[in-house]
C-alpha cells in the first residue's frame, strides 16, 4: 500500500524495476533478471579512482540533507591507510516530512547493497553497515533477507563474485534518535554510544566507525550509485540541472491530494511538484506555504514557490532542498501551531551536549506553547526570533541550526497570524518585566 | 616539538608551537577566554560555547578550545560579535539554573557566578518555569543536584580518563540530561570526591561538607595527606579550630588536584570522639586520667631508673610522624637513653634497595618520572588500590604520552586495563616473572621499576642486577606503606642504621624481638599499634604509648599521651619516592601535644640535653647532618617537594628482610587512623573487588 | 540469564558484526532486542548485557536514558504510538492521538490498568506522505482515522 501509481512526469531510475501495483518486495531473483548486480560486475572490472570519477562526473549530492557532493566524499578516504575503511548507510530516516528511504530498503533492498558493494570497492573497504533506525523493524528484516540471499549467492562475503575482494555487510538498528540522522552521531551509535555527535574535524573519512576511515551516506545515495555505473555519470548528470544531477525521491506531504513518494528530476518546479505529481492541494484550496526540504528547512510562502527545487535554487531562495521532504501548507493550516510543534520536537530530540541547543530549543518550545495557546505578547515573538539567532551558527553541531532556521523563518514571514494569535485570545497577559538575577 | 607559528590575538602577536589550542594561546599572553568544559589534560567537548571567538575569514565563531593556532591567523576574544554571544549563552545556561546561591555550597567559588559577573547577563528575559529535578544523594560522599549541572562534563573525564573508574556518565537528553551515576541510583566508584571539586558549580556536593560553610568564613593550610606514602599536597579548610574539607584545587604539590577518598574524606579522625584529649595513667590497674604534668613525670621517673641501672629499653617509632620527630626520637633512644633497641613498622626494604645501588646515581624515581618515564613496570603492588596517586601517574601518562605500563602480580590490578603487558604469578614469584619481561622492556628508552614487600632483601639486588643488565636507563621506587614510612628509615629508626643509613653505633633488636622479649624493662611505643596483631612477651614491661586514640597497644599501656595527628602539627615528611615536603598545622585538638613536643618535655624531665626541639632547628639540623637531607629551603618553605638525594656507599645493613611487610591497606583502609574515619567506613565498597572481572 | 534460543542465535551473529574487540557495537541492538523479549530493561538485563559485551554499567545506563524506545517500565502487551509531527498534525494525527487517549481512558507513556495497551505520542515514525500514521508495536498503520483506529484495538482486544 506503500507505492503509489506512477506519475507521468516522473523519471524513474531509482524506481525503474517497481511493478506497481506489485507490493512485495523485489527479492533476488527478480532483481538479478532486470539488469541486477550488473553494476558491481561491471565496477569489479574498474580501477576504483574509475568509481569514483564517474560518481564525481554524475554531480550525485548526498540525499541526506547537507547535499554534499557524493564523489568528493569517496576522494577523501585514504585508500592506503593501514587500517580497515568502511562503509556505513544512514538509514535513520528521521526528518519530519521524509519517507522515502522506507520504500528502498523495503521495496528493492539489493538496489542498496549493490551501491555498498561498489562505494566499498571505491574505497577498499571490506565492510560495510546498514544503520536503520529502531521503528522500521519490518524493513530491517527485509534487508537482513536479502543480505543473506546476497551472501547464499556470492555477492557479498569473503569473496564476492570470485572476484578475491571481500565484502561483508549488516544491519544496525537505532533505537529511537533523530539526532542519530547526524552522521557523526551515527557512528557514536553504531559503536554502541548515545547518540552524541562529535567534534569535526576529524571527518568521518579520516576517522570514522571505530576510529577508521569511514564514507557515511544515505540509503538513497547509494542507491543512485548502480545506474550511475550503469549508465555512466554524464548520463545521471543530464537528467538534473548543472550541479545538481540526477533524479531523486520527493516525499510529498501535507495538505495534497496525492501525496506519496515519487522520483522526479532534480530541477522539476516546486509547482508543478506540487500541483502535477501531488494533484494539487486537496478539498480545492488554497497554497499557503510550503516546507521544501523537512522541519529543518526554512518555509517558503506560497509566492515564492515558483522556482525549480534543486540544491542551488533553493539554497537562492533561502531555504534548502534538504531530505527530499516536501510538506504542503493550505490556506487554513495553522503556521504558529505547526511551528510549536517543530519547537517541541527539536526540544525532544536535542541531545543536551551543548548549552545554546540543549537550553534554546526547550525556551523555545515553551514560548511557542504559550504563543500557540494565544497567552504570549509582540516581544515574545521578537524573542522567538532572537533566541534562533543566539542559537544559529553557536551550537556544536546542526540540530540547534535545524530548530533556528525555521523558528527565525517563520517568525519573518508569518508574523501576521502570530500577532492575530495574540489579539484574538482574550486572555490578559502583562508584558513580562526582565527578571534581576539574584546572584549579582 | 612543531615549528613555532605567530597569530594574534586581540592586536597582539603571539607566538607558539604549532597545534596549540587558541584558548592555550590566548593564555600565553595574558588573555583569559572563558569556558566551562575547556579542562586541561582531559579530551576537547567543545560543549559549552562560551569560549566562542572570532576568527577572520570565518564566518562562524569557533570555540576557542578545539581550534588549533594556524600561521596569520586573527583572532578577536572580545569583539562586539564575541561579547553578545558569550553573554546569550551565559543567559541560556541561566534560564534553568535554580538562583539558589544564597543556600548554594558553591556560592563564593562558582565559576557560573564569577561568569555573569564578569560578563554581565545580568537579567534574563526567561519567564516560563524552570525545569526541575530534586536532588539526589549518591553515596555517603557525594550528592548531586541535577537542576544546578549545567553538564561540563567535567566529572566524567576525571572519573573515567583520570582514574580509570569509569563510575559516571551522560543520560537523558534535551534539557533533562543529567550525570547518571555508574548503578542508576547509586555510585560505586573509588569515592575520590575529584567530580565534586571539578565542578564549576553546586551541582555535585560532597557529604562532609554541604551546608555547612562559606568559603570566605573557612581558613586554609595546605598540608600534606597523612594516609598513604603517596604525600599528596591536601588543602585542609579549617573554620573555628575544625577541618571541615579538604581539597587541593590550586593543584601545588606533587599531586596537582589528585587525592583519592583518603586525601578528600579521610581527615575526620582529627576530630573523632575517641580523640584521647588527657594523659592516662594506670592507677590500680586502671587508666585513670592525669595532668600532663603527673603522666611526664611518672615517665621520665621509670626512664630514669632503668637507664640508671642500665636495664632494657624498646622503642618502636613510626609511620605517620614527622622526620623532626623522627630524628629526635632516635636520638632520644641512642644519646638520651643508651639504647639500641629502635626500630619501627617496616614495609619496604629500602636500606636494600639503597645498598644495591650503591656507586650509581640518579636512580631514585621521582612521582614526576612516572609521569614521564616512556615505560614504567610494577610488581607485586595493587597500586590503583595501594597508592592510588602513582597509579594516577601512570595513567596520566599512558594517556598524555602512550606510556607502556607491564604489571607482574599475585592477582588482577587495575593497571591492567591500559597495560603493555600484565603477568599473574604465584605470590613470591613476582621477581622471576618481571624478568620474563626482559625483551619488552629493553624496547623503551627508559624504565620506573616499582616493587612492593614482595621482592625484600636477597631478591632486592636480584632485581636491581635485572634492572641494569637490561642497557637503558632505570629508576626504582620501593613501595612503602604509610606518610613518613620512608622517613622513619631515612632517620634512622632502625636497629643497625642511624640517620641516612649510616652503621649505628651499635645493633639493636628489631620490632619483632623486642615484642618477643620476655625482659623488656620498658617499651615506648610511639604513634603504632604492634599489639593488635602480636602480643607482647614481657609481663613486667613498663609500656608507655603516645598516640591519638585508645588502641589495643594503649589500653595496655602503663602510661597513654595523648598526640596530636600529622594535621595538626608543623615540620616534614618524606614520601616513597624520598621526596621531602612540608606540613602546616591546621587545626588544634585540644589536650594533645605534638610527639616532638612530648619528646622534648620528657627530655626536660630527664635533664638531657638534646638540643632545642622546636621542628625548625630540628630540621636544620637534619639537614646539616643527615646525608642526603640538605635540600633546598626555598623549595620546602614555599611548599614544594624537594628530593632527596639517596647515600651513595654500600649500606651496612643486617636485612632481617623477613621483618617487612606491608600492611595491605587498600583505597577505603589506613591502618589505625582509617578505623577512626567515619567516612572511610561509611564508603566502603568492597575494596580490591572492585575491578575484578 | 538465558534468552530465547531464536535470540541466543541472532547475538552469537550480531557480536561477530562488529571489529574485534569492538563488540560494544551490539549495545544498542542487543538492549532493543532484548527489551523485545524480556519486555523493559530490568537490572538482571543490564547485568546480562554488561557481562556478554564487556562495557561498564554506567555506559549502558547512558544509553538507556538516551534512547526513546528503551524503557525502565514495562509497557503494555500491545504498545501503541501515534505520531503527531508536522505531517501527521496537518492531517490529523492530534485529533487522532486524542481519540486514542479518550478510547484507551489512558494518557501518554501509560498503561491501561489491565496490562493489554500503552500509549506514546511519538515523533516522525517516517510515514509522512501516509499521514496520519501511528504503530503498534513494530507495525505501521497509514491514513489511520479514528474509526480505523477503534477497529483496530478492537481486533486486537478479540486476538487475547
Amino acid at each position: 500500500m506503500l507505492l503509489n501509481e506512477p506519475h507521468p512526469l516522473e523519471v524513474k531510475v531509482l524506481t525503474r524495476r517497481y511493478k506497481y501495483p506489485q507490493q512485495d518486495p523485489i527479492w533476488l531473483e527478480q532483481y538479478v533478471a532486470d539488469e541486477g548486480y550488473d553494476a558491481i560486475r561491471k565496477a569489479l572490472t574498474m580501477q576504483p579512482e574509475e568509481i569514483i570519477e564517474e560518481v564525481k562526473k554524475s554531480s550525485l549530492r548526498g540525499r541526506g540533507g547537507a547535499g554534499f557532493p557524493t564523489g568528493l566524499k569517496w576522494s577523501f578516504v585514504d585508500r592506503k591507510s593501514p587500517k580497515p575503511k568502511y562503509i556505513v548507510v544512514n538509514g535513520d530516516e528521521g526528518e519530519p516530512g521524509t519517507c522515502k528511504d522506507r520504500i528502498i530498503m523495503g521495496h528493492e533492498p539489493h538496489r542498496l547493497i549493490e551501491g555498498c558493494l561498489i562505494a566499498g570497492r571505491a574505497i577498499g573497504s571490506n565492510r560495510g553497515w546498514v544503520y536503520i533506525r529502531g521503528e522500521y523493524r519490518e524493513y530491517i528484516d527485509i534487508m537482513d533477507r536479502a543480505i543473506q540471499e546476497a551472501y547464499d549467492k556470492g555477492y557479498l562475503g569473503d569473496n564476492v563474485l570470485g572476484s578475491g575482494w571481500a565484502f561483508h555487510l549488516s544491519t544496525h538498528t537505532g533505537a529511537g534518535s533523530y539526532e542519530c540522522g547526524e552522521e557523526s552521531a551515527l557512528l557514536e551509535s553504531l559503536e554502541g554510544k548515545r547518540g552524541n555527535p562529535r567534534l569535526k574535524p576529524p571527518f568521518p573519512a579520516t576517522s570514522g566507525a571505530f576510529q577508521a576511515p569511514t564514507i557515511v551516506n544515505n540509503v538513497e545515495t547509494y542507491s543512485a550509485v548502480p545506474e550511475i555505473i550503469l549508465k555512466g555519470g554524464e548520463w545521471f548528470a543530464g537528467l538534473g540541472t548543472p550541479r545538481n544531477g540526477g533524479t531523486r525521491l520527493v516525499c510529498l506531504s501535507g495538505h495534497l491530494n496525492k501525496p506519496g513518494v515519487y522520483e522526479v528530476p532534480l530541477g522539476m518546479n516546486m509547482m508543478t511538484l506540487i500541483n502535477e505529481v501531488g494533484g494539487g492541494v486537496w478539498k480545492g484550496r488554497k497554497l499557503k506555504a510550503v516546507i521544501p526540504g523537512g522541519s529543518s528547512s526554512p518555509i517558503l510562502r506560497a509566492e515564492e514557490c515558483d522556482i525549480p527545487a534543486d540544491y542551488d535554487s533553493l539554497a537562492k531562495a533561502g531555504s534548502m532542498l534538504g531530505s527530499g521532504a516536501t510538506v504542503v501548507l493550505d490556506e487554513t493550516a495553522d503556521i504558529v501551531k505547526v511551528l510549536a510543534r517543530l519547537m517541541a520536537f527539536y526540544a525532544h530530540e536535542s541531545c543536551g551536549w551543548c548549552i545554546p541547543c540543549r537550553e534554546g530549543t526547550t525556551w523555545l518550545k515553551k514560548i511557542m506553547a504559550r504563543l500557540d495557546e494565544g497567552v504570549g505578547t509582540k516581544r515574545d515573538i521578537d524573542m522567538v526570533d532572537q533566541l534562533a539567532q543566539g542559537m544559529m551558527g553557536r551550537t556544536f553541531c546542526a540540530l540547534g541550526d535545524a530548530a533556528a532556521m525555521p523558528a527565525m523563518s517563520y517568525v519573518r514571514k508569518f508574523r501576521e497570524e502570530f500577532e492575530a494569535k495574540i489579539q484574538s485570545a482574550q486572555v490578559f497577559m502583562p508584558a513580562p518585566q526582565t527578571q534581576p538575577l539574584v546572584v549579582l | 616539538m612543531a615549528d613555532p607559528i605567530t597569530l594574534t590575538i586581540d592586536g597582539r602577536q603571539v607566538k607558539v608551537p604549532a597545534g596549540t589550542l587558541v584558548i592555550e594561546a590566548a593564555k600565553t599572553v595574558g588573555i583569559e577566554v572563558p569556558s566551562f568544559c575547556y579542562y586541561e589534560g582531559f579530551s576537547l567537548q567543545a560543549a559549552c560555547r562560551m569560549c566562542l571567538v572570532e576568527v577572520e575569514k570565518m564566518p562562524k565563531l569557533q570555540p576557542g578550545c578545539t581550534l588549533p593556532a594556524a600561521e596569520g591567523m586573527v583572532v578577536y576574544t572580545e569583539s562586539p560579535k564575541v561579547v553578545e554571544a558569550r553573554k546569550g549563552m551565559l543567559e541560556f545556561l541561566l534560564s534553568n539554573h535554580p538562583l539558589d546561591c544564597p543556600v548554594c555550597d558553591k556560592g563564593g567559588e562558582c565559576e557560573l557566578q564569577d561568569m555573569t559577573f564578569r560578563y554581565g547577563a545580568g537579567e534574563s528575559r526567561f519567564v516560563e518555569i524552570k525545569h526541575h529535578v530534586d536532588e539526589k544523594q549518591w553515596s555517603p560522599a557525594v550528592y548531586y543536584d541535577a537542576a544546578r549541572c549545567i553538564l561540563c562534563y567535567r566529572c566524567i573525564r576525571v572519573c573515567d580518563e583520570g582514574l580509570g573508574v569509569g563510575a559516571l556518565g551522560l543520560t537523558y537528553r534535551g534539557v533533562a540530561a543529567e550525570i547518571t551515576p555508574s548503578h542508576g541510583d547509586h555510585l560505586e566508584c573509588d569515592e575520590c570526591g575529584w567530580c565534586i571539586d571539578v565542578c564549576p558549580v553546586g551541582a555535585l556536593t560532597s557529604g562532609t561538607y554541604r551546608y555547612k560553610s562559606r568559603p570566605w568564613e573557612m581558613s586554609y593550610a595546605g598540608t600534606i595527606c597523612t594516609h598513604c606514602s603517596d604525600g599528596c599536597k591536601t588543602t585542609l579548610s579549617v573554620r573555628n579550630g575544625e577541618v571541615i574539607r579538604a581539597n587541593n584545587r590550586d593543584r601545588s604539590g606533587v599531586n596537582g588536584e589528585f587525592l583519592c577518598v583518603k586525601g578528600r574524606f579521610g581527615f575526620d579522625f582529627v576530630h573523632s570522639e575517641e580523640r584521647l584529649q588527657s594523659p592516662l595513667l594506670r592507677k590500680d590497674g586502671k587508666l585513670e586520667p592525669v595532668s600532663w604534668s603527673e603522666a611526664l613525670a611518672a615517665v621520665a621517673a621509670r626512664f630514669g631508673e632503668v637507664k640508671a641501672r642500665n636495664g632494657k629499653f624498646g622503642i618502636l617509632g613510626s609511620t605517620h610522624t614527622t622526620n623532626e620527630e623522627n630524628y629526635f626520637l632516635q636520638k632520644f633512644a641512642r644519646q638520651g637513653l643508651g639504647t639500641a633497641n629502635i626500630d619501627h613498622h617496616r614495609s619496604g626494604d629500602v636500606p636494600a634497595l639503597l645498598d644495591a645501588l650503591s656507586g650509581k646515581t640518579g636512580k631514585l624515581a621521582s612521582s614526576a618520572d612516572l609521569y614521564n618515564a616512556k615505560a614504567a613496570l610494577v610488581i607485586g603492588s595493587d597500586l590503583a588500590q595501594q597508592h592510588p596517586f602513582l597509579a594516577f601517574q601512570l595513567r596520566a601518562n599512558f594517556r598524555h604520552h602512550q606510556a607502556a605500563v607491564y604489571t607482574v602480580t599475585s592477582g588482577t590490578v587495575r593497571e591492567e586495563q591500559y597495560a603493555a603487558k600484565s603477568l599473574h604469578c604465584e605470590a613470591g614469584q613476582e621477581l622471576a616473572s618481571a624478568q620474563s619481561l626482559a625483551e619488552d622492556l629493553k624496547k623503551h628508552g627508559d624504565l620506573v621499576i616499582l616493587f612492593g614487600d614482595a621482592v625484600r632483601g636477597q631478591a632486592v639486588s636480584q632485581l636491581v642486577a635485572f634492572g641494569e643488565s637490561l642497557g637503558i636507563p632505570v629508576k626504582y621506587v620501593c613501595l612503602v606503606d604509610y606518610a613518613n614510612s620512608r622517613g622513619a628509615m631515612d632517620m634512622g629508626l632502625l636497629p643497625d642504621l642511624g640517620p641516612g643509613y649510616h652503621a649505628a653505633p651499635a645493633v639493636g633488636l628489631s620490632r619483632d624481638e623486642m615484642l618477643a622479649a620476655a625482659d623488656l624493662d620498658v617499651l615506648w611505643v610511639v604513634g603504632s599499634n604492634p599489639f593488635k596483631t602480636t602480643a607482647p612477651a614481657g609481663t613486667k614491661t613498663f609500656t608507655v604509648v603516645q598516640d591519638l586514640f585508645l588502641t589495643e597497644t594503649a589500653q595496655r599501656a602503663d602510661v597513654v599521651l595523648p598526640a596530636a595527628s600529622a594535621y595538626e602539627k608543623n615540620g616534614t615528611v618524606t614520601n616513597v619516592c624520598g621526596e621531602v615536603q612540608r606540613l602546616k598545622q591546621g587545626p588544634k585538638v585540644m589536650g594533645t601535644k605534638s610527639d616532638l613536643e612530648i619528646f622534648g618535655l620528657l627530655a626536660k624531665e630527664l635533664g638531657l640535653n638534646l638540643g632545642i626541639w622546636t621542628a625548625d632547628k630540628v630540621f636544620e639540623e637534619i639537614r646539616r647532618t643527615v646525608p642526603g637531607y640538605n635540600v633546598p629551603l626555598p623549595v620546602i618553605a614555599t611548599g614544594g617537594a624537594a628530593q632527596t638525594a639517596a647515600v651513595n656507599g654500600g649500606v651496612p645493613s643486617k636485612g632481617k628482610p623477613e621483618y617487612i611487610r606491608s600492611a595491605g591497606d587498600t583505597l577505603f583502609t589506613s591502618g589505625t587512623l582509617g578505623r577512626y574515619s567515619k567516612m572511610l567506613n561509611r564508603v566502603m565498597e568492597a575494596p580490591g573487588q572492585l575491578y575484578k572481572p | 540469564m538465558t534468552f530465547s534460543p531464536e535470540l541466543e542465535a541472532k547475538f552469537a551473529k550480531m557480536i561477530q558484526n562488529y571489529p574485534p574487540g569492538r563488540q560494544k557495537g551490539a549495545l544498542i541492538p542487543m538492549l532493543l532486542f532484548a527489551q523485545d523479549e524480556v519486555g523493559s530493561m530490568t537490572p538482571e538485563l543490564i547485568d546480562e548485557v554488561s557481562k556478554r559485551l564487556k562495557v561498564n554499567r554506567v555506559e549502558i545506563e547512558e544509553v538507556i536514558g538516551y534512547y526513546t524506545m528503551l524503557t525502565r517500565e514495562p509497557r503494555g502487551k500491545h504498545h501503541v504510538q501515534i505520531c503527531t509531527n508536522v505531517s501527521c498534525m496537518l492531517t490529523g494525527g492530534e485529533e487522532l492521538y486524542q481519540h486514542a487517549c479518550k478510547k484507551l481512558g489512558i494518557g501518554n507513556k501509560q498503561k491501561t490498568a489491565d496490562g493489554q495497551f500503552s500509549l506514546e505520542e511519538v515523533e516522525c515514525l517516517g510515514a509522512c506522505s501516509w499521514a496520519p500514521a501511528m504503530m503498534v508495536d513494530y507495525d505501521f498503520h497509514f491514513n489511520v482515522t479514528p474509526e480505523k483506529l477503534d477497529g483496530l484495538i478492537e481486533s486486537l482486544k478479540k486476538t487475547q
